[in-house]
C-alpha cells in the first residue's frame, strides 16, 4: 500500500462520510437533540442526585449537569457509533458497501478508515453540544477542550469499531432493534455517564461490578477526565484495549474467507 | 497453459460450496486482452459467486484466480488495481450527486483530484451523462445510473471490467445502448470484459462464450466454436442443449 494511495482514499472516505451526514440534517439534529434533552430536562430533575461528595476530577462539589456532560459526550459517541454500524449494515444491503470492499487496499485499512471518519463525524458534534453546553453554564478550562480531543478519538474508535463488529454479525437491517435493546440501552445505563460508581454501589453490588468492566463507563471517565486537563490512565488502557479487541474481530468479521461476510452468503466448505 | 501474466483474467480450478451446496465446481476460465467474454448461464448457475470471487468479495479455498496475472488471494491490491466492476445491484450511493459518488470512487482508487477531475469529465462525456453530474442518483432513471456505474468502473482505466448482469431491469433502449457501448470498449480501448448474463441477446458473433450451469463450465470458445459443438448456429439452440431445457 503506497502512503499517498492511502491519503487519498482516506480523505475520500471521510469526506463521503461528511456529506452524507450533512445532507442528513434529520439525524444532525437529532444527534444534538438527543443528549440536550437530557442535559435540560433529565439532568435538572436529578439536580442535588450527587449530594455535598466531591470526586476526582471534580475538586469542588457539583451539580449534576456539570458530571452528566461528559456521560452525554460518550452518549452522543455511542450512539454514532452505532448510527455508522447502522449505515454499513444498510450500505451492504444496497451494494455500496461493495464499492469500499473492492477497491485496491488492504481490508484491515478500509475499515479502519470508515470507523475514523465516524469517529471524525461524531467529534464535531460533541463540540457542538459542548458549545450549547457552554451557554448553560457548563464550562471546563479552556485546556480541557483540548485535551478532550485525543480522549475523543479514542473513545469514538472504541465505541465506533463495536459498531462495525456488531455490523458484521447483523444479517439484515431489521435486526438493528436488537442492537438497540440489547447493546445501546444497557451499555449507557450501566455505565458512570449517568451516576457515579460509589453511587452505583449505594444500589447495588452487582450493578457496580457490570459498571466498572463495561467499556463504554472507561471511556466516559476517559472523557471526564481530560475535560478537566487530566489524565486517566487506567481508563485509557482500558478503552484502547476495548478499541483494539472490538477491532480485531471486527476486521475478522469483515474477511472474506473466515469471517461473517461468509457465514452470511451461508458459509464455504 | 500460458503464464498468468499473459490473461487479463485466469481462473484455474475454481471450487467453491456454501455449507454442502457446492456452487462452483472446477471452473477454468480465460479473458484474453481486447476480448468480451459473455458468460451465460440460467438463474443460481454461480455466475454472482464467481463474481464476488474474482472481486475478492469472498475467498477461494480451492484453485486460483489471477488479473493480470496478480493472485487475487495473496496480492489482492495489486489485482483490484486492474478490475472495475459493475454489480447486477446499483452500487452508487443515492443520495450523493453523480460527481460525489465519482470523486468518491476516484479518491479509493488513489486519484489526485486534478487527474480524478480530468478522468471524471473524459468518461461522463462519453456515455452522454456530462450535463446531469451535478444531479443526485436519486434522480435519474435505471439505464442513467448504469451509464454512471459504467463509467466510475472505468475511471482508474482497468484492464479488465466485470458487469454482473448490467441491464437487468433496463429498457430496451437503454440495454442496447449499454450492450453496444461494452462492446465499442473491448474493440477501441482493447478493455477485457466479462459479462455475466442470462439474456442470449445481448451476445455478439465476435464474442467469447462461456457457458455456465450448476457451477460447471458446459462449453467455452467464440460463439461459432460453441455453436458448432452442439452441431447448430443459434446460440438458443445451443444454451439450450448445454443446459437441458433451462433457457428463458
Amino acid at each position: 500500500m503506497k502512503l499517498g494511495h492511502a491519503v487519498i482514499a482516506l480523505k475520500g472516505i471521510i469526506k463521503r462520510e461528511l456529506w452524507r451526514f450533512l445532507l442528513q440534517r434529520e439525524r444532525f439534529v437529532a444527534a444534538l437533540v438527543r443528549p440536550l434533552v437530557w442535559l435540560f430536562v433529565f439532568a435538572a430533575g436529578f439536580r442535588s442526585t450527587l449530594g455535598i461528595a466531591i470526586i476526582p476530577p471534580y475538586e469542588t462539589y457539583i451539580l449534576y449537569e456539570v458530571y452528566i456532560a461528559a456521560g452525554l459526550i460518550g452518549m452522543i459517541q455511542l450512539f454514532n457509533g452505532m448510527q455508522s454500524s447502522l449505515s454499513m449494515v444498510y450500505d451492504r444491503e444496497m451494494g455500496s458497501m461493495k464499492t469500499l470492499l473492492v477497491s485496491p487496499l488492504p481490508r484491515w485499512f478500509l475499515l479502519t478508515g470508515k470507523l475514523m471518519a465516524g469517529t471524525f463525524v461524531s467529534i464535531l458534534q460533541a463540540y457542538v453540544f459542548l458549545l450549547v453546553a457552554w451557554f448553560y453554564d457548563i464550562q471546563a478550562p479552556w485546556l480541557g477542550y483540548l485535551s478532550l480531543f485525543p480522549a475523543l478519538v479514542l473513545a469514538g474508535l472504541m465505541l465506533g469499531a463495536l459498531g462495525m463488529l456488531l455490523s458484521s454479525f447483523i444479517k439484515q437491517l431489521e435486526n438493528f432493534s436488537g442492537v438497540m435493546n440489547f447493546v445501546i440501552f444497557p451499555m449507557f445505563f450501566m455505565s458512570t455517564a449517568l451516576y457515579p460508581l460509589w453511587k452505583i454501589k449505594e444500589s447495588s453490588e452487582l450493578l457496580h461490578t457490570l459498571a466498572s468492566y463495561n467499556p463504554f463507563s472507561q471511556a466516559v471517565e476517559l472523557l471526564r477526565f481530560a475535560m478537566y486537563g487530566q489524565f486517566n490512565g487506567y481508563a485509557f488502557v482500558y478503552t484502547l484495549a476495548a478499541f483494539v479487541i472490538f477491532m480485531t474481530v471486527a476486521v475478522w468479521g469483515y474477511n472474506p474467507s473466515k469471517g461473517m461476510m461468509v457465514k452470511k452468503a451461508g458459509g464455504p466448505s | 497453459m500460458s503464464s498468468p501474466s499473459a490473461f487479463s483474467l485466469l481462473v484455474e480450478k475454481l471450487s467453491y460450496a456454501y455449507g454442502n451446496k457446492v456452487a462452483l465446481n472446477d471452473v477454468n476460465l480465460a479473458v484474453e486482452a481486447g476480448d468480451c467474454a459473455v458468460l451465460l448461464g440460467p438463474n443460481g448457475a454461480g455466475k454472482s459467486t464467481l463474481f464476488s470471487l474474482i472481486t475478492h468479495l469472498y475467498n477461494s479455498r480451492e484453485g486460483g484466480i489471477f488479473i493480470k496475472g496478480y493472485d487475487v488471494k495473496r496480492q489482492s491490491c495489486q489485482a483490484l488495481a486492474h478490475l472495475g466492476v459493475v454489480f447486477q445491484q446499483t452500487t452508487l450511493d443515492m443520495d450523493l450527486s453523480v460527481l460525489q459518488n465519482l470523486y468518491y470512487h476516484a479518491s479509493l482508487q488513489g486519484m489526485r483530484r486534478k487527474q480524478a477531475t480530468r478522468r471524471i469529465e473524459e468518461e461522463l462525456d462519453r456515455q452522454g451523462m456530462l450535463a446531469r453530474k451535478n444531479e443526485k442518483i436519486r434522480q435519474l432513471n435505471g439505464g442513467h445510473r448504469r451509464r454512471v456505474e459504467i463509467a466510475r468502473a472505468l475511471l482508474h482505466q482497468p484492464s479488465l471490467l466485470l458487469l454482473d448482469e448490467p441491464t437487468v431491469g433496463l429498457d430496451v433502449p437503454s440495454r442496447k445502448g449499454i450492450v453496444e457501448h461494452v462492446h465499442a470498449l473491448c474493440e477501441d480501448d482493447k478493455l477485457s470484459v466479462l459479462w455475466a448474463t442470462h439474456l442470449i441477446d445481448e451476445i455478439y458473433p465476435s464474442d467469447q462464450l462461456i457457458v455456465l450451469h450448476e457451477g460447471k463450465i458446459k462449453a467455452q470458445g467464440s460463439v461459432y466454436e460453441v455453436c458448432g459443438g452442439e452441431s447448430t448456429d443459434d446460440i438458443s439452440q445451443a444454451f439450450k442443449h448445454l443446459t437441458q431445457g433451462t433457457l428463458r
